[in-house]
C-alpha cells in the first residue's frame, strides 16, 4: 500500500533533485522521540503554487520549519535549488504564522517589512533609504501601503498577514515557504493573497503554502501534498486531490467529505 | 518643592544627585525597551538581586583584606554581567525549567550578598542603601563609572540597532535573515546587566524592575517605532527619578521609594485612561 502511495510523489531519487527549488529527502523530524514527521521525500516542481494540507497535528508546519532549519531534523537532507539553506539563504523567503509575534510591538509596518532587508545590510549599518524604498514598495503590492507608518497592533488580522507577506517580498525570493497565510483573514485579504500568489507564480516563483480550508485546494494550487505524518500522496492537484486520497490523509476525521465518497473510501480500506 | 531647587543650587550633593537620574535615564530607557519588549523582566529582576551578591563580596574583601583600590560598583557589574550569562546560556540551551533557574539565581545572588554582609565588620548600613537605594549619597567616582557604563550601553545601540530589534520582534525570522540570535540575545543581556547595576544607585535592587519596566510600559502605548519608545521612556524615567528626589526632599522621604511610586501611580493611570479612551472609540 505504501508503494502505491509512493508512485505519487513527484521525484523519490536516492539523491537530491538539484534543479528543483525544494528537495527534501529521507526527512524525519521527532520531538522527545515521538516522530512527527516520517520519511518525507519530496521535490517542488519550479513555477508552481504547492498546497500543503493535513490534518491538525499533521507536522505540516514543523515540515516547513525543518525544511529551514529551525527544527531539528532526526535524519535526512533538504536543498533548496541544490544548496542547503544557508547557502541558499537569501533565495528563500518564509511567511510565518501571524500568531508568532508579538503585536504590540513598537514599530511600523514599514519597520516590519524592512526587516526582510537586514540579511543584505552591512551588519553594522543602519537601514538605508532604498531599503525603505523597497519596503514600501513591497507594501504597495499587497494593497498596504497608505498603513506604511502605522503601528502594527493598530492593523486588522488580514492586514497584519498582509505586512508579513510584504517582509517576505521584499526579500524578492525565488522560493517561498508560507504558513497558513489565509487563517483567520477577511475576504478582501484573502483575495488580496489569492492574486498575490498567482503572480508570484506567473513570475517563475514557486510558493509552498501550508493551507487549512480543503474546499478552495481546487481553485487555489497547481500541485498539492496531502500529509499526515508521511507524505500520502503529492502531485498535481487534479490527480491528487481525491476523495480516496483525503481519506488516506484524514482518517475517520474527515467531515467534508460528502457520505458516498466516505463510505466508498471506509468499504476499501484493508 | 522650590526649597528642593534653591538646595541643588546650593548643595553639591544634590547636583551630582541631579545628574545621576539624568545618566540612569538614558540607560532605563534604551535598554527598558529592549527587556518590555522582549519580555525578559524577571531575567532583569535576577540580575540585580545578584547585583548584592557582588557587591556584598567587594566590601567584604575590602574590609578584610584591605583592597583598598576597589569599589562596590566593579563587584556589582562582574556579578550582574556572569548572572546575565548564565541565565542567558541556560534560556538558549535548556528550553524547560527558566523561571526555575532565573529564581535559583534571583535567590542565590541575593543570599551571597547577605552572608558576605554579615560577615563584614562595619558595614551593615550599607545593606539598607543598597536595597533601597541612596541617591543622595552618589559620589563623583560613581558617576563618572556610571557615565562609563552609558557610554557602552549607547554605542552597541547604535551599531545593532536593527539586530537587536529584530531578534526582540520575531527570533525565528532574524534567524533565518542570518542573524547570529544566540550572540545578540546574550549582548542584550549583558547590556540589561550593566543598566541595572546604574539603576541600583537610583533606586536600590529591589526597586529595579520597576524603574526598568514601567517608563518603557508608559511608552510602548503611544510609539509607533521602537526608538520613539527608547526616547520616551528616557524622558519619562529621568522625570520620574527627579520628580521622586524632589518630592522627597522636604518631607525628608526616602527617594527611591517615592520614584518608583510616582512611576507606578502614572502607570496604572495611563493604563486606566487608555482602555477608557479605546473602549469609548470601539462601541459596542
Amino acid at each position: 500500500m505504501i508503494l502505491n502511495e509512493r508512485r505519487d510523489v513527484t521525484a523519490v531519487a536516492d539523491d537530491h533533485n538539484a534543479s528543483s527549488p525544494l528537495s527534501i529527502h529521507d526527512m524525519t523530524v521527532a520531538y522527545h522521540r515521538r516522530p512527527v514527521l516520517w520519511d518525507i521525500d519530496y521535490a517542488a516542481p519550479e513555477g508552481s503554487l504547492i498546497g500543503i494540507v493535513g490534518p491538525n497535528g499533521a507536522g505540516k508546519s514543523t515540515m516547513i520549519k525543518a525544511c529551514l532549519d529551525l527544527v531539528p531534523r532526526a535524519s535526512g537532507s533538504v536543498r533548496f535549488h541544490g544548496g542547503t539553506y544557508r547557502a541558499q539563504r537569501r533565495s528563500v523567503g518564509y511567511v510565518p504564522q501571524r500568531e508568532s509575534v508579538d503585536w504590540d510591538f513598537p514599530a511600523s509596518a514599514l519597520d516590519v517589512v524592512a526587516m526582510g532587508c537586514y540579511g543584505r545590510i552591512p551588519w553594522c549599518w543602519p537601514v538605508r533609504r532604498k531599503d525603505r524604498e523597497a519596503a514600501r514598495e513591497a507594501l504597495d503590492r499587497v494593497g498596504m501601503v497608505d498603513y506604511a507608518d502605522r503601528q502594527i497592533s493598530k492593523l486588522s488580522g488580514g492586514q497584519q498577514q498582509r505586512v508579513f507577506l510584504a517582509r517576505a517580498l521584499v526579500q524578492d525570493a525565488r522560493t517561498y515557504l508560507m504558513d497558513e497565510p489565509f487563517a483567520g483573514v477577511d475576504a478582501a485579504t484573502e483575495a488580496a493573497i489569492v492574486t498575490l500568489l498567482r503572480t508570484l507564480r506567473d513570475g517563475g516563483k514557486t510558493v509552498l503554502v501550508v493551507h487549512h480550508d480543503l474546499q478552495t485546494v481546487p481553485e487555489y494550487f497547481d500541485h498539492v501534498v496531502l500529509l499526515n505524518m508521511r507524505i500520502v500522496a503529492a502531485g498535481a492537484t487534479a490527480e491528487v486531490f481525491t476523495p480516496e486520497n483525503l481519506q488516506k490523509t484524514y482518517g475517520g476525521r474527515l467531515t467534508l467529505l460528502d457520505k458516498a465518497a466516505h463510505v466508498m473510501a471506509s468499504g476499501g480500506r484493508r | 518643592m522650590t526649597e528642593f531647587f534653591s538646595a541643588v543650587l546650593e548643595h553639591s550633593f544634590l547636583r551630582l544627585a541631579v545628574l545621576m537620574t539624568l545618566l540612569a535615564g538614558v540607560a532605563c530607557g534604551i535598554v527598558g525597551t529592549y527587556v518590555v519588549t522582549r519580555r525578559i523582566t524577571y531575567i532583569a529582576g535576577a540580575v540585580a538581586h545578584c547585583v548584592l551578591g557582588g557587591m556584598g563580596v567587594e566590601r567584604y574583601f575590602q574590609a578584610i583584606y584591605g583592597w583598598e583600590h576597589t569599589h562596590p560598583i566593579i563587584g556589582a557589574t562582574v556579578a550582574a554581567l556572569i548572572a546575565a550569562i548564565i541565565i542567558g546560556l541556560v534560556t538558549l540551551k535548556a528550553k524547560q525549567r527558566e523561571d526555575t533557574v532565573i529564581s535559583a539565581v534571583w535567590a542565590i545572588g541575593m543570599a551571597v550578598g547577605v552572608l558576605f554582609i554579615a560577615k563584614t565588620p562595619g558595614y551593615q548600613t550599607d545593606l539598607q542603601s543598597y536595597l533601597f537605594g541612596n541617591i543622595l549619597l552618589v559620589s563623583p567616582a560613581e558617576i563618572t563609572m556610571v557615565a562609563l557604563l552609558d557610554a557602552i550601553v549607547l554605542t552597541l545601540v547604535l551599531l545593532f540597532y536593527k539586530q537587536f530589534q529584530a531578534v526582540c520582534f520575531d527570533e525565528e525570522f532574524a534567524r533565518l535573515r542570518g542573524i547570529h540570535v544566540e550572540m545578540y540575545y546574550l549582548l542584550l543581556l549583558a547590556m540589561t546587566a550593566l543598566a541595572v547595576v546604574l539603576l541600583v544607585y537610583v533606586v536600590g535592587i529591589v526597586m529595579v524592575i520597576a524603574l526598568l519596566t514601567l517608563p518603557a510600559a508608559i511608552a510602548a502605548m503611544f510609539a509607533r517605532k521602537l526608538w520613539h519608545t527608547m526616547t520616551g521612556a528616557a524622558i519619562l524615567a529621568t522625570l520620574f527619578s527627579l520628580g521622586g528626589l524632589a518630592i522627597s526632599y522636604e518631607p525628608d522621604l526616602p527617594a527611591g521609594a517615592t520614584t518608583i511610586v510616582l512611576a507606578g501611580v502614572t502607570y496604572i493611570t495611563v493604563a486606566i485612561l487608555t482602555s477608557l479612551s479605546t473602549r469609548r472609540h470601539q462601541p459596542g
